[in-house]
């Protein structure tokens, strides 16, 4: 396993948030792909067994912010500024998978794209566009 | 048409802790009425990212305003049988939350057209005139299909 894989594994496995949603991440090269299992506290919806909107849009946010430490490694945690979440298709009972795009990584902040999908990756089910401020900036 | 207060209290107890999730993240009920709603989430340790900061993660705040624009819209359209899906949430984080507080959001779902709802929020930690977080949302209202000719 690299070293890069293993400051992921860390980062991750050390917030209490990431535990408590159950996401893992697998980095190959330096392209991450998030993952988290199903599991019966992330249901928004009993009706339809579909996972809460929040619980989307939080693992989408932190997947933009796991690819940012892999990419940018920084001695502070980088910081949210703002993110819009495209709702697609219902986040069903199933393990979802997520991968992050840095489409600009300037000086102070980065712009970041991040898909989610289950079975099949061309068919997402939720999106995130976002702005980060990096680490290391007031 | 006026709300139902029965319809808005049976929906308030079925919103707030009423899904896996949110009982989970232990979201309180603090207020509904017409169109609005209000949920706050109490601090707890398992729902940092950062242990160094003790600060309530921003996907919490996430989850937060997500479900309490879900509870605006619901009190919104509370006078009809309908579905709600998110189309969209856009979320402004103003700053991150102080150190072992919890947060609380209002949601108030200002227009609703025969197939849409726009809402919008706000999240605080102590302070209502220093906010955390503000959320933009848009939700589909899924009403049942009209019967049918065969």
């Amino acid at each position: 396993m690299s070293g890069a894989n293993l400051d992921l594994k860390a980062l991750l496995e050390r917030a209490p948030y990431v535990r408590f949603l159950g996401m893992q991440a697998e980095l190959v090269g330096d392209e991450m792909t998030a993952i988290l299992p199903f599991s019966p506290h992330l249901v928004g919806n009993t009706f339809i067994q579909a996972l809460h909107g929040g619980v989307i849009g939080a693992f989408l946010e932190m997947t933009a912010l796991a690819q940012l430490s892999v990419a940018q490694p920084a001695p502070r945690v980088h910081k949210t500024i703002d993110i819009t979440i495209e709702y697609l298709r219902p986040g069903r009972a199933l393990t979802s998978y997520a991968r992050a795009d840095l489409r600009k990584v300037g000086r102070r902040i980065a712009n970041v794209h991040v898909e989610a999908w289950q079975e099949d990756r061309s068919q997402p089910f939720a999106a995130l566009r976002g702005h980060f401020l990096l680490g290391g900036e007031a | 048409m006026a709300a139902d207060p029965d319809v808005l209290n049976l929906l308030a107890q079925s919103m707030a802790g009423g899904t896996p999730q949110s009982s989970a993240l232990g979201f309180r009920l603090i207020s509904v009425s017409e169109a609005r709603g209000s949920i706050e989430v109490p601090w707890r340790e398992d729902l940092v990212v950062d242990p160094d900061t003790q600060v309530i993660a921003g996907g919490v705040v996430t989850s937060l305003l997500d479900h309490t624009c879900g509870l605006a819209m619901a009190a919104a359209a509370s006078s009809q049988p309908f579905s709600t899906a998110t189309l969209d949430l856009r979320i402004d984080y103003m700053r991150a939350a102080a150190p072992r507080l919890g947060v609380t959001c209002e949601a108030h779902c200002y227009k609703l057209t025969r197939t849409i709802g726009f809402v919008r929020a706000e999240a605080w930690d102590a302070d209502r005139s220093d906010l955390v977080a503000t959320a933009q949302a848009a939700f589909v209202l899924n009403r049942p299909k009209p019967e049918t000719a065969a």
